[in-house]
């Protein structure tokens, strides 16, 4: 336990998120109902008027996400919560935050599709949030944390870096480490996320020039300037957080690579294949967007085959192939529909991969 | 005819000039178009009641998309029919702000229409400005929903039949039923005395809010000669025939407790 958090206990992913929020400044919260992130908005009704917040709901995810629009053009860094579903209601208006250059913490539970799909969970929505949170030329950062404790801290930590470059901040994560309970040490409440941002409207102009938040740009040649403009804070953004994370055999024939609850089947399934003579090793993408295709890359040309393990039928294998760029064998093993994969399932596909070596 | 002597129009005292509400850029907005006066009348009352250095205006999709650009205030452009969203997210971190929205019957009245009516029930503290001419301007003609019974336009170009497409909303009407309205007003920007009283309208309507009393709408009836395809004289018969019995002018919320009703 440091000195900037308390002791540890036992949380829901979705309270571990919210309660994080609170410690990381978030004071304005907009929501609507949806299963299985309800404990997000739940907790902030009940937490966030503790700290001189507000916590509202609104009558859609539209509405919810153009609250945060006009949140976000007041100065604050506001956040809403929903699941894939919603998130697809979102979007347009997504794409005027990245279009008006403004910030928000925005958490995705994912649960099965599509359609309205289930609420088991899911790991389908990588493309939806990786590419373009909605129609036009931007993308914004997207980290998939892979237990309650890094739901906690990337949650806090996002309201920061969707401050620093302007941009919706994604928390990706699924009904699994939504509804899952862990330890979990939680920091201190006392950051409160500041309202004088430079492009903030409100306030009063006292001297200064009027605020224009805006999204419209007729020009071609000026739309541009704005495009390359985003591009450049995500390229900056790039090179400060690109994160990964890697464990298993340093000599590894195979590398594994999965994120989110994914990563946590692939941990204990590379321990077990361990036992039955494969060395692997797993590599774990903290950052989706920017991803870590370099590092990968890397491994790419040192292991015999990559395994990429998803809750979908292939989604996060397209960039594991761009930073492979066929410099080994890429197979993909994954459900969809919201079931999940087994420990034993996975070490079984890893020695059966081993005896299939050339 | 005499020469001007600068001198002595220096002692003259204006009558009429630009409001400071309103910047000087030249408005796009086609010869006749009521936006203009809608405009004027808005940026007259923020200046009458000392509060554009703390307004915030909330531009919406269609013909008044640019208002951003003649409000002279703190702006936003908000997407199609979200204003009302937009405003609740600003005045909710700045609720010493004066905000307000500023949208067509396309923007409000068709894709916007959840977003105005829970506004209205959440009693936010906001003003909007509803611009009813019965058509989309912008997309060069289309059917709105406020769109008249028989109203010729590009999507009904037989005629608006209700069997077939529909009935116009009367937006005041659905809204007088909301709690949480502070005030609700119905005029018409036609003959002079019908824009004094709309003007007085939007002033209460900015009142309200100053006094914390709720959600106000005012909803002005507009012309558009071009996608009406009529001059702007028949344009302004054809408000006053066509647009004003079908909705009725009048003051239908005061939260004051003085609303005349239809009239």
């Amino acid at each position: 336990m440091s000195e900037s958090t308390r002791e540890a206990v036992l949380l829901k992913g979705n309270e571990a998120c919210a309660e994080g929020a609170i410690a990381g400044g978030c004071r304005y919260f907009f929501g609507y109902p949806i299963t299985p992130q309800n404990q997000i908005p739940e907790y902030m009704a009940r937490h966030l008027p503790e700290v001189g917040g507000v916590y509202l709901q609104a009558e859609s995810e539209v509405a919810a996400i153009n609250m945060v629009i006009g949140a976000a053009a007041a100065g604050t860094i506001p956040m809403t919560s929903s699941s894939s579903p919603g998130i697809s209601l979102m979007q347009e208006g997504l794409s005027y935050l990245v279009g008006c250059e403004l910030p928000c913490v925005l958490v995705n539970m994912v649960r099965g599709g599509p359609g309205l799909g289930n609420i088991a969970p899911a790991q389908s929505d990588y493309w939806m949030s990786t590419r373009g949170l909605g129609h036009g030329d931007g993308r914004s950062l997207v980290f998939a944390p892979y237990s309650v404790q890094e739901i906690h801290d990337w949650t806090a930590e996002a309201f920061d870096i969707a401050a620093r470059y302007r941009l919706p901040v994604t928390i990706l994560g699924d009904a699994a480490l939504a509804q899952v309970a862990e330890p979990c040490q939680v920091r201190l409440r006392g950051k409160t996320v500041a309202l004088e941002h430079e492009w903030a409207v409100g306030g009063g102009l006292q001297g200064r020039e009027r605020r224009i938040v805006n999204s419209l740009w007729v020009q071609p040649d000026v739309m541009e300037q704005v495009n390359l403009r985003i591009a450049e804070r995500l390229k900056q953004a790039s090179a400060d957080l690109t994160l990964w994370q890697e464990t298993g055999s340093a000599e590894p024939a195979i590398l594994v690579c999965a994120y989110g609850v994914t990563a946590r089947v692939a941990e204990t399934a590379i321990e077990w294949a361990a036992e039955r003579g494969v060395a692997a090793r797993l590599f774990r993408p903290i950052s989706l967007v920017p991803f870590p295709y370099a590092p990968l890359g890397e491994w790419a040309g040192r292991v015999r085959k990559i395994l990429v393990l998803e809750l979908s039928l292939g989604q996060m294998i397209e960039d594991v192939r761009l930073a492979a760029a066929g410099r080994c064998e890429v197979e993909f093993f994954g459900r969809a529909g919201g079931q999940l994969l087994y420990p034993e399932e996975v070490a079984d596909r890893l020695v059966a991969m081993m005896a299939t070596q050339g | 005819m005499s020469a001007v002597n600068e001198a002595d129009l220096r002692e003259l005292e204006p009558l009429y000039t630009r409001p400071e509400s309103l910047t000087e850029t030249p408005m796009r907005y086609c010869p006749a178009c009521t936006h203009g006066t809608a405009h004027r009348l808005v940026a007259e009352v923020l200046d009458e009641l000392g509060v554009r250095e703390r307004t915030v205006a909330v531009a919406s999709v269609g013909c008044s998309v640019y208002a951003y650009e003649y409000f002279n205030c703190d702006c936003v452009q908000a997407a199609h029919g979200r204003a009302p969203a937009v405003a609740t997210g600003i005045k909710r971190v700045r609720p010493d702000s004066v905000v307000f929205t500023y949208q067509g019957d396309g923007d409000l009245a068709s894709i916007g229409l959840a977003e105005v009516i829970h506004a209205a029930a959440r009693a936010e503290n906001i003003t909007v400005i509803f611009i009813n001419n019965a058509v989309f301007g912008m997309t060069q003609g289309q059917m709105a929903p406020t769109s008249l019974p028989g109203q010729v336009t590009t999507t009904t170009p037989r005629g608006r039949s209700v069997e077939q497409g529909g009935h116009p909303l009367r937006v005041c009407e659905l809204l007088r039923e909301v709690e949480g309205v502070a005030y609700l007003a119905r005029r018409a920007l036609g003959a002079p005395r019908q824009v004094r009283a709309a003007r007085k309208a939007i002033h209460k309507a900015f009142e309200a809010q100053l006094e914390g009393a709720g959600f106000a709408l005012v909803e002005l009836l507009s012309i558009c000669p071009t996608f009406w395809h009529k001059s702007p004289l028949e344009a302004l018969k054809h408000l006053e025939q066509a647009m004003v019995p079908y909705y009725p002018l009048g003051e239908y919320v005061d939260w004051r407790g003085s609303a005349g009703g239809e009239e």
